[in-house]
């Protein structure tokens, strides 16, 4: 398993790469080979408001259907249509394969998250 | 499944593995207060012999040989023989929960069958496994329109099957979804100015009928444009399935809601029918309902399975499209088997039987009585006024063995003495004669 050190992580398993004031947000490693094969990814429309621990989406395995929980307060300026297509990148690349960009509303609250290290505890921890 | 029985012996041997002297050792867990003491309240156990005697005279009680002329959701039509000798089969007639591929592709390519001619005679590009009828196939229709919109109010005709908009209203009151009732004209058909008003920005959906309650044929689409026009969805109610054998099908739509009854299922007590949903593929993922697809298995060969089973409560809970994980598999494949055995021609003519037998007593109707709803095309029911109480003249027809028409004053009370009348290939010209004769 593979917890980039450049990312935040939640309890919950996203990821969260913060630039300036845009948030880009994806699940990790951890989920999407929890999930195991990602057949649809349900993301909000542009512009819509999200709210840090409250779902924002889903994601649907074939056997499982998750719901995605926002990292962060903050507003959708872009969602990526690839997964519409491929949502099986999810699987292949879980870090590049980006879910939602938001523009946050503090960057300093979502520095709170979990580094990789933690994460990696976390998730080791799960089984 | 096959049901196993067990002898004595073979009960010992059990309870002896298990370790317990008796049966009753089984439920010591649970506290001696609320275990029932002694036998239960019930008849002694019948001989077969017993059993097929009192099944024969209650069926006797019934009154067999009378023609009907009613209709009003559900439609007395001939059911081929076929169709009861192929539901028979053990594979078909006992399954249960007959969804695994690995040991039900028959029954799963029946239902691929069934989904596939559905679409193929609503114009629609998916069809589910079926619902439990048309009446609550209309509130999924709607829930499924609010999910796919986000809005959450329907705009509903009153000249959609007035069950159906019951059992429609007791969703939306449970879901506090505001239901606008729109009127009908003089032709029979909604009122299209007063829809106008009705759709609003917060209407998922425009819900009609064709043909509607009363037999007429809506314009489908001129409704269609009124609720695209205001960004809500058309849903196109049909509750008389043989209809689509000579009707335009609601292709304007974009989800259909059907009862198959009509599709050689028996009218029974009122059940068990089979509804279905229909829609565009892009409205898929919000559709109640099983759905079976088609595919390959490990080794390459054409193979069914359910799919897009996440829509479903067993995986989504709360916040699946609906609480049903079933479907009318039985019923539905007696559809698919009338639908099959009548095939493309076959359902034009059954529709021009009864197009043209209504047509008939409609116009010898017209003679004597009151017909309503002139100046729009109707199907294989019809609405007539008289000025004596329908029930009085059902009461006569009865002496005849005939069950007349359904009096609507209960429905419409302001059509007054008005009741709607069916006709199906199954109406003689005697029997049509001999109740016109009747009217006043």
């Amino acid at each position: 398993m593979n917890y980039p050190s450049s990312l935040k992580y939640t309890k919950d398993d996203e990821w969260l790469k913060i630039e300036g004031d845009t948030g880009v947000v994806g699940i990790t490693d951890y989920a999407q080979n929890a999930l195991g094969d990602i057949v649809f990814v349900e993301l909000p429309k542009v512009g819509a408001e999200i709210t840090a621990g409250k779902p924002f989406g889903t994601v649907e395995s074939v056997k499982a259907v998750s719901e995605l929980f926002a990292p962060a307060n903050g507003t959708v300026t872009a969602i990526n249509e690839e997964l519409a297509k491929s949502p099986e990148k999810v699987n292949q690349d879980p870090y590049g394969a980006w879910m939602v960009k938001i523009k946050l509303k503090d960057a300093g609250e979502a520095g709170k998250l979990m580094s990789s290290a933690d994460y990696e505890k976390y998730a080791s921890e799960r089984g | 499944m096959r049901y196993l029985p067990k002898s004595d012996a073979e009960r010992s041997v059990m309870l002896r593995e298990i370790g317990v002297k008796s049966i009753d050792d089984l439920f010591a867990p649970i506290p001696a207060d609320f275990r029932v003491k002694g036998d239960l309240n019930l008849p002694r156990a019948f001989a077969e012999s017993e059993i097929v005697d009192y099944f024969r005279q209650r069926s006797a009680e019934n009154a067999p040989g009378y023609a009907s002329f009613l209709g009003a959701g559900a439609y007395h039509h001939y059911r081929p023989v076929v169709i009861d000798s192929l539901i028979s089969r053990g594979e078909f007639f006992t399954a249960y929960t007959p969804y695994q591929p690995e040991l039900a592709q028959g029954t799963l390519q029946a239902i691929f069958e069934f989904q596939t001619m559905i679409c193929e005679l609503t114009g629609m590009e998916v069809a589910n496994a079926s619902m439990y009828d048309g009446s609550t196939a209309t509130p999924e229709t709607v829930m499924m329109a609010a999910r796919v919109t986000g809005r959450h109010g329907a705009v509903v005709a009153r000249s959609v099957h007035p069950e159906y908009r019951e059992v429609l209203a007791t969703y939306a009151l449970h879901q506090g979804m505001p239901i606008t009732s729109v009127g009908f004209l003089e032709n029979g058909r909604v009122d299209m100015n007063a829809l106008e008003r009705a759709v609003t920005e917060e209407s998922a959906c425009v819900v009609i009928q064709s043909p509607n309650f009363f037999g007429t044929i809506e314009d489908v689409a001129a409704a269609a444009e009124i609720a695209h026009r205001k960004g809500a969805l058309l849903v196109v109610m049909i509750s008389e399935a043989v209809s689509l054998g000579i009707v335009k099908p609601p292709a304007e739509a974009d989800i259909v809601g059907m009862e198959a009854q009509s599709f050689g299922v028996p009218v029974g007590f009122g059940g068990p029918y089979a509804g279905v949903i229909a829609t565009k593929e892009k409205f898929v993922r919000q559709m109640p309902g099983r759905l079976v697809g088609e595919t390959h298995d490990k080794n390459g060969k054409r193979a069914f399975c359910l799919t897009l089973t996440t829509r479903e409560q067993h995986i989504r809970r709360e916040k699946a499209t609906s609480n049903i994980c079933t479907n009318q598999a039985l019923v539905a494949l007696m559809a698919t088997i009338f639908m099959t055995v009548y095939g493309r021609e076959g359902m034009k003519e059954l529709a021009k039987h009864n197009l043209s037998k209504a047509a008939y007593a409609a116009g010898e109707f017209g003679k004597k009585a009151k017909v309503l709803f002139g100046g729009a095309p109707r199907f294989n029911e019809f609405v007539v006024q008289t000025i004596e109480d329908p029930k009085a003249i059902n009461e006569r027809l009865l002496q005849k063995k005939i069950i007349g028409g359904l009096p609507l004053k209960k429905f419409y009370p302001e059509l007054g003495n008005a009741a709607l009348w069916c006709c199906t290939e199954m109406t003689t010209r005697a029997r049509i004669d001999a109740v016109v004769k009747e009217v006043a």
